[in-house]
């Protein structure tokens, strides 16, 4: 009987998945979004082939500093000489690399809290209130360059710095449909037959908010590449990696807007602008199919 | 850049409870906040790796004893706990430590640079304010129209640019090429005028500071006005006022507008906040000399004081503000009076 009804189950969640996929074919935006991030994601896996590191290299390039865009150079040079597209390939590593894993810390710091303060309560409900009011509140810009501040510099720390500041609107969202999930009959049969907290949030409530974590993940990693280009362009970022924001900071340092190399600030800000569009368009399609509430508008 | 939600950041279910009590767990609410932002302001502080005594001498000729003398005079020698106690005790004072850079007290400085910063963040909120609300509401009455489809597009782009490159955009087209404006600071270096004219000098300055943050901030205003407005759309007292003959414009800023204001409100005061934080970036493109400007002097030398004085200049700024949005929120909604 297990077996069947297990089967039963994994046919239910295959036929569910598949009619999710289906509905968001049919959102165009989302379909190009997708298919245009699994092009930037190749691209920047193929980094060192299409660009090798040493033709980066300061000390060995020959071009000159800031030249217009040409043949040799697609997008120009920057201030040293190197190739304003070399150093786009290999920023979009940085930038992807630092979006995807402090949204993964972000998921999970926002899940468990959501769940938590939707599912306890008492005084263990309040403090995770608080916790998470506090963390919706302050700018998250600010504590962000404060902890990239004191930590010392490096991918590591700016993944840290944004993935700790960039959860609370998850945990909100997880805490509204742990709350909605609580009451149904399921739950009330599943505590009445003995099971525990852990029982209750692993078996039951994750499954459920699991859909809406992923729609969630997919507009913050957008938002977390803002904030991993803002912190290098503050100066914030790792010296030793190249990245989109610190490529706008020299671009600001050696007056390169003043001066009019349209294309050494033009070009990483239109990568950004891209990136981001595209996780924003996907993550509102996901949300629109995936989120009971907005569904019914 | 974060979307920001039209209620007040509020998890606590308040709906229903008597006014007293909502003003009591509100203010609550932000005293822990703020509270927090105390401990997190002191504590993170002391994760830095080193000696705050070594780092304020770094670069300079200093004896051991001089050294030792420094750390008595900084409390370093003291517990941790003591130590808190004497940063929680110098904050209601008003001390803030004193800058490693500027060798000045850090309450000065603030002081000092949080003037051109409310003048950039108060034209910008009142701009974008005036204008996201006008864009809002009238492509809400012309919903569906190209008047709507540019607007909201265009707003929504706008909305995804990080605010530090449309900045560098402004400054490549305005300020570089065409020459119109000034490429920084507040006024032009070495002038003496006085008056009208150095009044013309700044706001000369201000124009492309302001337009970026306008830009970044009004797309939220208008999103909100446009929901805002659709949903009284189809309200029956529109009908009522129909019937009696009015005409169609007066309809819209007599009945549906009023109404429709009331959650722009205290979204308003919720961004305002945030505004001000957002400062970081649009004035350190444009060295304007205000406490974002500050905050990144701070950070590039770094300057730990400093980054931890503006930190809870600035977290205070934006839990203060939230607070404000709470009670209009309350007291702006009669509906939510009387329940």
């Amino acid at each position: 009987m297990t077996t069947s009804g297990q089967a039963a189950i994994r046919a239910r969640r295959r036929a569910r998945f598949a009619e999710v996929v289906r509905e968001i074919a049919s959102h165009p935006s989302a379909v190009i979004g997708a298919a245009l991030l699994l092009v930037i994601i190749v691209l920047a896996l193929l980094a060192p082939v299409l660009m090798p590191m040493d033709r980066l290299d300061v000390t060995q390039v020959t071009a000159r500093g800031n030249e217009s865009p040409s043949g040799g150079h697609w997008l120009g040079t920057d201030p040293s000489g190197r190739d304003v597209l070399g150093l786009l390939l290999w920023g979009s590593r940085a930038s992807l690399l630092v979006g995807f894993s402090a949204t993964a810390i972000a998921m999970v710091i926002g899940t468990t809290f959501g769940m938590a303060a939707g599912h306890f309560t008492g005084l263990t409900r309040a403090v995770v209130l608080r916790i998470i009011d506090f963390f919706l509140v302050v700018p998250s810009l600010v504590l962000a360059i404060v902890l990239s501040t004191v930590l010392s510099r490096g991918l590591s720390t700016i993944v840290i710095a944004i993935g700790v500041t960039s959860w609370a609107q998850t945990a909100r969202v997880v805490r509204a449909q742990t709350l909605t999930i609580e009451t149904r009959p399921y739950i009330e049969r599943s505590r009445a037959l003995g099971a525990g907290d852990r029982h209750i949030i692993g078996k039951h409530v994750l499954p459920a908010v699991m859909p809406l974590v992923m729609a969630n993940t997919t507009l913050t990693v957008g938002s977390a590449i803002i904030l991993e280009s803002t912190l290098a362009f503050l100066g914030l970022g790792d010296p030793t990696t190249f990245s989109w924001g610190s490529m706008l900071k020299t671009a600001l340092d050696t007056g390169a807007a003043t001066a009019g190399y349209w294309w050494f600030v033009l070009a990483p800000g239109v990568a950004i602008v891209i990136v981001v569009l595209c996780f924003t368009l996907v993550g509102r399609a996901l949300e629109a199919v995936l989120n009971p509430t907005l569904r019914a508008r | 850049m974060t979307v920001i939600e039209t209620v007040p950041a509020d998890s606590e279910d308040t709906r229903g409870s008597s006014l007293p009590r909502y003003l009591a767990l509100k203010a609550g609410g932000s005293l822990i906040s703020l509270a927090l932002v105390v401990v997190l302001g002191f504590f993170m502080f002391r994760i830095i790796p080193g000696d705050p005594a070594i780092n304020m001498t770094r670069g300079r000729q200093v004896s051991p004893g001089e050294v030792e003398r420094l750390r008595q005079e900084m409390g370093l020698d003291k517990p941790l706990l003591v130590q808190f106690w004497r940063f929680v005790r110098d904050l209601f004072t008003g001390d803030l430590g004193t800058s490693y850079v500027y060798r000045r007290p850090v309450t000065d400085l603030i002081g000092d640079y949080i003037g051109p910063t409310l003048l950039l963040t108060g034209t910008a909120a009142l701009i974008s304010v005036a204008l996201g609300l006008w864009l809002g509401q009238k492509a809400a009455w012309r919903r569906g129209s190209w008047f709507d489809k540019i607007h909201t597009g265009v707003a929504l782009v706008f909305w995804s640019v990080p605010t530090f490159w449309l900045g560098l955009l402004l400054l490549l087209v305005f300020g570089g090429g065409l020459g119109w404006f000034p490429t920084g600071g507040m006024s032009t270096a070495a002038s003496t005028d006085t008056g009208m004219a150095h009044v013309l000098d700044v706001a000369h300055h201000l124009v492309l500071p302001v337009v970026t943050m306008v830009a970044v901030i009004y797309a939220q205003y208008l999103m909100v006005m446009r929901a805002s407005v659709l949903e009284e759309m189809s309200a029956d007292y529109l009908t009522t006022a129909r019937a009696k003959g009015l005409r169609e414009d007066l309809v819209r800023t007599r009945h549906a507008v009023p109404n429709a204001l009331l959650p722009t409100v205290t979204l308003i005061f919720l961004t305002l906040g945030l505004l001000i934080a957002g400062t970081v970036t649009v004035e350190t493109v444009f060295s304007w000399p205000g406490l974002g400007y500050l905050t990144y002097k701070g950070l590039s030398a770094p300057d730990f004081p400093l980054v931890q004085g503006t930190f809870v200049v600035f977290s205070a700024a934006v839990i203060v503000m939230n607070f404000i949005a709470d009670l209009l929120y309350r007291v702006l909604d009669p509906r939510l009076k009387s329940s």
